[in-house]
């Protein structure tokens, strides 16, 4: 075929195309993926029992809070990734700072307290599941992110699934935090981290595979 | 922002919303400047650069919908073409990719060249291998022009089934024209 048939071929009958229709597919794969996360974090972990006190406590929201404003900047980022020619714009810089400020909160606190009392603060009793559970509350989102992502078109795949790996592993850990027990800022800036870390070079590993286009 | 820059982008915005005129005038005045941009890069593989072109204006209509109406034109073309060229290199073998400068000159529209070269690939061939759900659509809508109404009658299929085969088959015939390769 001549590229001059192609062309005309593909104008020919060539429907508006409507913007809204990406943000819809957006709003729709991360609402399920979200569900999901939460159906698994209540079916396989259970709420915390005393999250009515919990709630209380400026640590407990911190604990929510801090990941779900990485998920506000990783959702435009996932987006702006998965569309050609686009820069990844501010929210590298908004995830750099959240990262010193969970960082900075462990290290003041560890400097806090009695040598002693640090593997504590750091292990917790739950060191050896949390990072792995976070990871595994991230599976659903990630399939929902990739599934949004393979409708649009990465020029960097990797980047575009790491940046979706990020903002499935920041969702988890932020639906995690309504169960795990764990208080301490070493801790969360630990393995919280971690669970995210991992979910973010899960996602720039499948993206290599699965969103090259 | 340059004059083509310009042109190209109102051209494009006028496609989204359903222009196929303006859309057939995009894609031919564009074309030029795709062919330009991959014989200056790809010199030592000539007879690829039609068929690049040709897969390059088939992914940017299958991903028409990810431009944004206010992000720069000439970036996402650059970043498709580029793309889908960083793509045919490394399926040929890593020697390529060292000899090829992938310079990041964003300046789509410095040279064009009309004169196009033969595609070794013959698009209407790959179309044949479609299943008849995707190919029946695009033979009559977009080859023969009718309109989804009628292909709908002329089918048996419903008008969405229609849109949808076409959808599909388009995203299919990239597939199939990668694969080739």
């Amino acid at each position: 075929m001549k590229t001059d048939d192609l062309m005309r071929m593909l104008a020919t009958g060539a429907a508006p195309v409507s913007s809204a229709a990406v943000a819809s597919r957006f709003a729709r794969g991360l609402g399920c993926g979200l569900l999901g996360a939460i159906l698994v974090m209540v079916l396989v972990f259970g709420v915390r029992n005393d999250i009515a006190q919990a709630a209380s406590l400026p640590m407990f929201w911190a604990k929510v809070l801090v990941p779900a404003v990485a998920v506000l900047a990783a959702v435009p980022l996932t987006m702006r990734l998965s569309r050609p020619g686009r820069t990844s714009g501010p929210a590298p810089l908004v995830l750099a700072g959240l990262l010193l400020f969970a960082w900075s909160s462990a290290a003041a606190v560890l400097l806090d307290a009695p040598a002693a009392g640090r593997a504590e603060l750091i292990f917790g009793a739950t060191w050896k599941t949390c990072t792995f559970n976070i990871t595994l509350l991230a599976l659903p989102l990630l399939g929902a992110a990739f599934w949004v992502i393979k409708g649009l078109a990465p020029t960097r795949p990797v980047c575009a699934g790491a940046s979706a790996g990020l903002l499935a592993g920041a969702a988890a850990a932020s639906v995690y935090a309504l169960h795990c027990p764990e208080m301490a800022a070493p801790f969360l800036g630990i393995w919280y981290v971690l669970g995210i870390a991992v979910s973010t070079a899960l996602g720039a590993l499948l993206g290599f595979r699965l969103l090259r286009w | 922002m340059s004059a083509s820059e310009n042109r190209f982008r109102e051209l494009l915005l006028r496609a989204l919303s359903g222009d196929a005129t303006a859309y057939h005038l995009f894609l031919k005045e564009l074309c030029p400047y795709l062919r330009a941009y991959f014989r200056r890069r790809l010199a030592g593989l000539p007879d690829e650069v039609e068929d690049l072109v040709q897969e390059v204006l088939l992914a940017m209509h299958n991903q028409r919908h990810t431009y944004e109406k206010n992000q720069p034109l000439t970036a996402w073309i650059h970043a498709i073409a580029r793309h889908k060229m960083v793509d045919l290199l490394r399926r040929r073998g890593k020697q390529d990719v060292l000899t090829t400068p992938l310079d990041d000159d964003t300046d789509m529209f410095a040279h064009s060249e009309i004169d196009a070269g033969d595609a070794r690939h013959d698009v209407m061939k790959l179309l044949e291998r479609l299943p008849d759900r995707q190919r029946l659509p695009i033979q009559h809508m977009k080859l023969e022009g009718l309109s989804a109404e009628e292909t709908a009658r002329l089918t048996g299929m419903s008008v969405s089934a229609v849109k949808v085969g076409i959808h599909r088959g388009l995203k299919m015939l990239a597939v199939l024209i990668k694969d080739e390769r």
